[in-house]
């Protein structure tokens, strides 16, 4: 799975998880909290998700690596990898 | 009471199995349509129930349906419909001034059974068990997801009284806008109990759950045949101002509070007992300062149990004797039993009377049960009467609970 992959497998989560939010512009590179209405219960719901879905998990003290999709992409990628996907 | 703040109703939103407004409600009930589905209950296989098709979000973005609970998104839809109906300038309303009081039979059911499920497809980890869980779960649930869609910062809880609560919430109300808690009340009653299996469950293991080849007719309270209740979802909230205060702002008054009673039978947790009904009814008369003849409709509770019905039925006719002018009609004939919100979508119901004239009947009876032939029943077709001043709405509940609530048509003496 490409680090784009990883990005998209969170914007699908997040679709999910925010219905109402516009997802075509997000930017990479921007905390999405600055860019999207997500409060700490949604970044909760994506730590959830990707449990469920992927059997990836995220330490609390790791939330922090979640802030972007750039972030998501660069902390993730090992962690999908050691899963073989 | 005469010395308390006189309570008015001014506003009304509600969703019935048959109606998700009142005008729509109301004609169903006088076209005797009844409208319940048949739905697949998880671990039980299909049973009839009263299914509201409202638009959640007509009044709540999409991300606070997933979040929040199906009660919670019945409460919001109740109680935006009624500010809608009150005609209140609400940018102008101090919003801590505004009470939310919510009558509930049982809250978190649903959730909790949701998460045993879903943990049950990951061997029962805890980890997979949602964080929504807590707000979700909490009892104040409904009513504070009003508050947060609404902005409303005064209080807000739910009052848990079983198939009494809908009553039980617009009591609360009166007493708080009496005691000058709040000036303005949003109160009723919501159920979302159709998603608990929990729920079926007990009332089939009870022998209480109704069921008929055509669901419309599952429900049928006094008809000799009747076998049980059929388990619904719904909610209606009122606006409740006091009468100087609504007066001032020049309000619609829908109807005026006149008297209630809550009472407990403390004899058993499920059997009804009817003296203890029978002093209910009367000390809300008392309180209203009105005589039996004085009351033109009275909305039953009965569900359409075997004895529950006749319990009922013995409680009225001890009551309303020699009252040649009294009607009695039924409404989860229609809508089947939509537990904490039952009490309030009934009232609802009837309270057109107050200017038709006509009086919904209760439907499904095809052999009328003698022990529930009470003098003034109204049968399968609505019946036009002189007037209606005043409706004793009577709603009862397990571990013995009974309220009646007296409201009277405004400017009768």
């Amino acid at each position: 799975m490409t680090k784009d992959d990883i990005k998209q497998v969170v914007l699908d989560i997040i679709a999910d998880i925010a219905p109402d939010e516009d997802l075509t512009a997000v930017k990479p590179e921007v905390r999405l909290r600055d860019q999207l209405s997500l409060d700490s219960m949604d970044f909760l719901d994506i730590v959830m998700e990707l449990r469920k879905k992927h059997g990836i998990e995220v330490p609390e003290a790791d939330y922090v690596q979640l802030a972007s999709l750039d972030s998501c992409a660069e902390y993730l990628h090992p962690k999908f990898e050691a899963k073989g996907k | 009471m005469s010395s308390k703040p006189r309570i008015v109703i001014t506003g009304l939103g509600l969703t019935a199995p048959n109606g998700n407004s009142l005008g729509e409600f109301r004609a169903n009930l006088l076209a005797g349509k009844a409208r319940i589905a048949v739905i697949d209950v998880r671990h039980m296989g299909r049973h009839p129930a009263g299914v509201c098709d409202f638009d959640a979000t007509k009044w709540q973005k999409r991300k606070e349906i997933r979040n929040g609970t199906r009660v919670g998104s019945i409460s919001i839809f109740c109680a935006r419909e009624a500010l809608g109906d009150s005609a209140l300038d609400w940018d102008k309303v101090e919003k801590s001034r505004v009470g939310v009081y919510l009558g509930i039979t049982e809250h978190g059911n649903v959730e909790t059974e949701n998460e045993i499920h879903n943990i049950s497809q990951f061997g029962n980890d805890t980890k997979y068990w949602t964080h929504h869980h807590n707000p979700r779960t909490v009892a104040n649930n409904p009513a504070g997801e009003v508050t947060m869609n609404m902005g409303i910062t005064g209080p807000h809880y739910t009052i848990g009284a079983a198939c009494a609560a809908g009553n039980a919430g617009l009591i609360q109300a009166a007493q708080m806008l009496q005691l000058g808690e709040v000036d303005i009340a949003f109160a009723g009653g919501v159920s979302e109990s159709i998603h608990t299996f929990g729920i079926f469950a007990g009332f089939k293991n009870q022998g209480a759950l109704g069921a008929h080849e055509d669901p419309t007719k599952a429900s049928r309270p006094f008809d000799k045949n009747r076998n049980g209740i059929v388990i619904s979802e719904g909610g209606a909230i009122y606006v409740l101002e006091r009468l100087d205060d609504a007066l001032a702002r020049g309000a619609r008054i829908i109807a005026e509070i006149a008297g209630w009673c809550i009472n407990s039978d403390a004899t058993d947790a499920v059997l009804p007992n009817p003296e203890r009904q029978t002093e209910c009814v009367r000390m809300a008369l008392q309180r209203a300062g009105m005589k039996p003849q004085d009351i033109h409709i009275v909305s039953t509770h009965a569900t359409a149990t075997a004895l529950g019905d006749i319990q009922e039925c013995t409680a009225l006719r001890t009551v309303f004797t020699d009252c040649p002018e009294t009607r009695i009609n039924n409404t989860k004939s229609f809508i089947g039993h939509c537990m904490g919100a039952a009490g309030a979508l009934e009232l609802a119901g009837n309270l057109p009377s107050f200017h038709d004239h006509w009086v919904h009947p209760t439907i499904n009876i095809d052999e009328l049960d003698p022990e529930c032939a009470l003098p003034g029943l109204v049968i399968n077709q609505p019946v036009k009467v002189d007037r209606v001043d005043a409706i004793l709405n009577n709603s009862f509940g397990m571990l013995g609970i009974n309220s009646a609530l007296i409201v009277k048509k405004y400017g009768v003496a």
